[in-house]
């Protein structure tokens, strides 16, 4: 045979075998969706860890005895039924027939008690309820009771607390370990089934439909319903870069772009194969006094920041276009949600630089150095402290505006140190609307000294209201002290809401069914 | 062979002392892995009992000898985020890397030592003026802005290219070649710039010398001239920096990485920094080091085979 000939007969293998090698993966994958997530996950333990990321794991590999529908109303989601006793003091729970774990063990009532108590060692409602609870005890396999020691109007909000520390069920196996240690064993029962070995941290998470998922019957609604899965796969591909994410999602290789920067908006409402979608209720800006620290250990000087903050400022600087920020929410507990009230809040609308300096002046300042931890990269929290660090030297406050990245301010902000020993006056940071909403899971609302986060806010009549709220069945009281509380935060100032903005979810127009909670959940969806 | 059995041993000394002042310098800087676990709404309480399970409260002198025990066992360590061994993440993030090193420092000599001949050669003429004016700008054009300028053209204008990611070459060759053309041309084209320049003022050397002002009298044809007699004598400063370009980019493609979202050791370098994962850093930063070590070795060994009168 002459070479040339020889060459030729080999082509059409060669063209065969590169065909084959290129399309192998693709058909061996089957349905699979692709999101950019908003962050790496680097912890894959939701309860250990509060990161948004790690509680997006969770939704996928876990489920909830409770969860919220698209509402806010608390619906039964692993339990079948629950009663409540007489004196209302004793819950009893039976879980759903045929739960299994991804390992094929059946779920457990002292698989559910072990969970409730890692997560009520770590949640700020979790422990609130705990405080209340005299015992959890085993009944049978599916059952379980617990028993409070006085009435408590929050047990299934607390358990279908919707983010984080979402009250996540695992084995007992898993869940006995301590909760400020991560576990390694993503086992859970929920609709999608962790593939640890395809895990790249800083690059890919890889999740396959769990068979043996039994969804309610209902349909889907928020975080409540069947959690039916039509795809496959899941892959969550981390893109740092924002123009590269944005890139691969007008190119379609990823269906969903969680948090696409906030000045692409505008671009992306103008491609027709893109959609984007927000949650009803947002997040909120938080600007963080250390309670510590003069001048801030005094309620006036913290007043002051209220003063100095102008919410449109905020939100423009930090890049959301008009119709994803609310143009002013005074509600310490959101806008739009059920617990919103305009109580105590009147007399701090609006900026006002000239009371903000007085109050300033009455709680002592005299010019000394006022450090405001700046971070360079999330977009948010570093535009916020850039506009912070302006006002307050428009109002005369000698600022040391500190750069750093923000793992190094998560780092410095632990310290309650003085000025001259790395301690710190003002820091920023937002929250998803789920974990302000009420009295209860408003961590940075907490009053609890050295227990509270970073900030430590020191306020036992806050606490004693926040207990109260929790106790009260009776939902004219219970608003009666929602007002209470507002104003009470307005009096103490524990945090100054900067803002409420929504923050889109970008993604392709072929993707149907998609559940828009503020949580990428990927069960409904179809591709 | 006693010249290499001593280098090898020279780099445990090198790699000893690297492991220290990195060591030192990631503890005593600021930023603390426990806050960052435990979380934006954690209390100090939290924050310290993290700090205490992952052994960070322990003084300095025993974390670091705990650490050099275990190293000198062959143990990495884990991850304080992801508890996956520091060995693995390594091992995942290599295979990208290596092949995009390859491929970018193969397209940057393929292109850049026929450019610098070819400059060499027609010196001083349009030809070499437009040579080099291109090797100026590639070398200007940083390397994300024309990363971002092939995403748009070849993936989201002409759609012949994909915007992201990394196909292992067990996936298949066409989506593994497809995935690192852009990156390699992107990244290359620096190294392409410097090679170009540095064969050109070779060459130019080396064409001036006596013996070829002999072979040309002689009748040697250009091609043989240029390859055989200019070339081959011109390969060691040439091949140092190429040498320089591998180690250089091994660690130094995060740019590159991080345009095309490509997971390579420079990407879980600065990941890990940012989070103060102590335990991968202090891993990557001594494979690197081993890597950057060998390398020259290799290099140094590679000019006794490129000229016989190197001698060690």
């Amino acid at each position: 045979m002459k070479r040339a000939t020889f060459l030729k007969s080999l082509l059409p293998l060669a063209a065969a075998i590169v065909a084959t090698l290129g399309t192998a993966p693709a058909l061996a994958q089957g349905k699979v969706i692709k999101m950019i997530p908003g962050g790496d996950l680097r912890i894959i333990d939701p309860i250990q860890n509060a990161s948004y990321i790690s509680r997006n794991h969770g939704y996928m590999v876990y489920d909830t005895l409770f969860a919220v529908d698209s509402k806010g109303q608390v619906k039964p989601q692993m339990v079948d039924t629950f009663q409540l006793s007489a004196d209302r003091k004793k819950y009893t729970f039976t879980l759903r027939a045929g739960l299994k774990w991804h390992d094929g063990a059946p779920v457990t009532a002292t698989d559910c008690v072990a969970s409730l108590k890692r997560w009520g060692a770590k949640d700020v409602s979790g422990r609130l309820l705990m405080a209340e609870v005299a015992s959890m005890d085993v009944v049978n396999d599916s059952t379980f009771t617990m028993t409070l020691k006085e009435p408590f109007g929050l047990v299934l909000d607390a358990l279908g607390k919707p983010s984080s520390n979402v009250p996540f069920m695992m084995p007992a196996r898993i869940a006995n370990t301590d909760p400020n240690q991560q576990i390694t064993d993503a086992t859970g029962s929920g609709p999608f089934i962790f593939k640890k070995d395809e895990w790249v941290p800083g690059n890919k998470v890889v999740y396959l439909k769990n068979p043996n998922y039994v969804p309610r019957k209902e349909p889907a609604d928020g975080l409540a319903g069947g959690k039916v899965v039509k795809v496959d796969r899941v892959e969550w591909i981390y893109i740092p870069d924002q123009n590269t994410a944005l890139a691969a999602l007008t190119n379609g290789e990823a269906d969903i772009f969680e948090l696409p920067q906030a000045d692409f908006i505008p671009m992306l409402q103008k491609n027709a194969n893109i959609k984007l979608a927000a949650d009803a209720l947002g997040n909120q800006g938080w600007l963080r006094p250390n309670h510590l620290l003069p001048p801030f250990n005094n309620p006036k000087a913290r007043q002051a920041l209220q003063y100095l903050v102008n919410q449109e400022e905020y939100l423009a600087a930090a890049g959301f276009p008009d119709q994803f920020r609310v143009k002013y929410c005074g509600a310490y507990f959101m806008c739009g949600s059920p617990n919103e009230t305009m109580a105590g809040a009147e007399a701090f609308k609006g900026q006002n630089l000239e009371r903000a300096k007085q109050l300033m002046k009455e709680a002592g300042y005299n010019g000394e150095k006022i450090v405001v931890l700046t971070p360079s990269d999330p977009p948010v929290q570093a535009a916020a402290a850039m506009v912070t660090v302006q006002n307050l030297r428009k109002i005369g406050v000698n600022v040391d505006a500190q750069a750093m990245d923000w793992s190094t301010l998560l780092g410095r902000r632990a310290k309650k140190d003085p000025i001259d020993k790395g301690g710190w006056h003002i820091f920023h940071t937002y929250s998803v609307g789920y974990d302000v909403v009420s009295p209860v899971n408003n961590a940075y609302l907490q009053g609890t000294c050295d227990a509270a986060p970073a900030g430590w806010s020191c306020d036992k009549t806050m606490e004693d209201l926040r207990m109260a709220w929790a106790r009260e069945g009776d939902a004219a009281k219970r608003k009666k002290l929602t007002d209470d509380i507002q104003k009470r935060a307005f009096e103490q100032t524990p945090y100054v809401n900067f803002g409420q903005f929504f923050w889109p979810m970008a993604y392709r127009s072929n993707l149907k069914g998609l559940i828009v909670t503020g949580i990428p959940v990927m069960w409904n969806v179809e591709k | 062979m006693l010249y290499v059995l001593k280098r090898v041993l020279a780099v445990i000394p090198v790699l000893g002392i690297v492991a220290v002042i990195v060591f030192l310098l990631l503890h005593l800087s600021p930023g603390d892995p426990a806050a960052l676990i435990a979380g934006d709404t954690a209390s100090s309480d939290d924050v310290e009992r993290v700090r205490q399970l992952l052994g960070l409260n322990r003084p300095l002198h025993e974390q670091f000898f705990s650490w050099l025990w275990r190293l000198l066992q062959g143990d990495l360590g884990v991850s304080v985020f992801t508890g996956l061994p520091v060995a693995q993440m390594i091992g995942q993030r290599i295979e990208p890397t290596l092949w995009l090193t390859f491929l970018t420092i193969s397209f940057a000599v393929l292109f850049a030592v026929p450019m610098g001949i070819i400059a060499a050669w027609k010196a001083g003429t349009w030809i070499d003026r437009s040579l080099m004016a291109l090797a100026v700008l590639a070398f200007s054009l940083p390397v994300f802005l024309i990363g971002y300028l092939l995403i748009f053209g070849f993936s989201l204008g002409l759609g012949w290219l994909p915007v992201q990611g990394f196909h292992s070459l067990s996936e298949g060759f066409i989506p593994f070649i497809r995935h690192l053309i852009l990156p390699a041309v992107s990244g290359g084209l620096v190294y392409m710039a410097l090679i170009a320049r540095m064969t050109r003022a070779t060459m130019l050397e080396v064409l001036g010398e006596d013996y070829i002002r002999t072979a040309r009298s002689r009748g040697v044809g250009n091609t043989r001239l240029l390859l055989r007699h200019a070339l081959k004598n011109a390969a060691v400063p040439i091949v140092t920096t190429i040498g320089l370009g591998i180690a250089l980019l091994l660690g130094g493609v995060i740019i590159t990485e991080s345009v095309f979202a490509i997971p390579g050791i420079g990407r879980l370098t600065v990941d890990s920094v940012l989070r103060h994962d102590y335990p991968v850093i202090q891993g990557i930063v001594l494979v690197v080091a081993a890597v950057y070590v060998f390398i020259n070795l290799a290099i140094d060994l590679l000019y006794t085979v490129l000229d016989p009168r190197i001698r060690y």
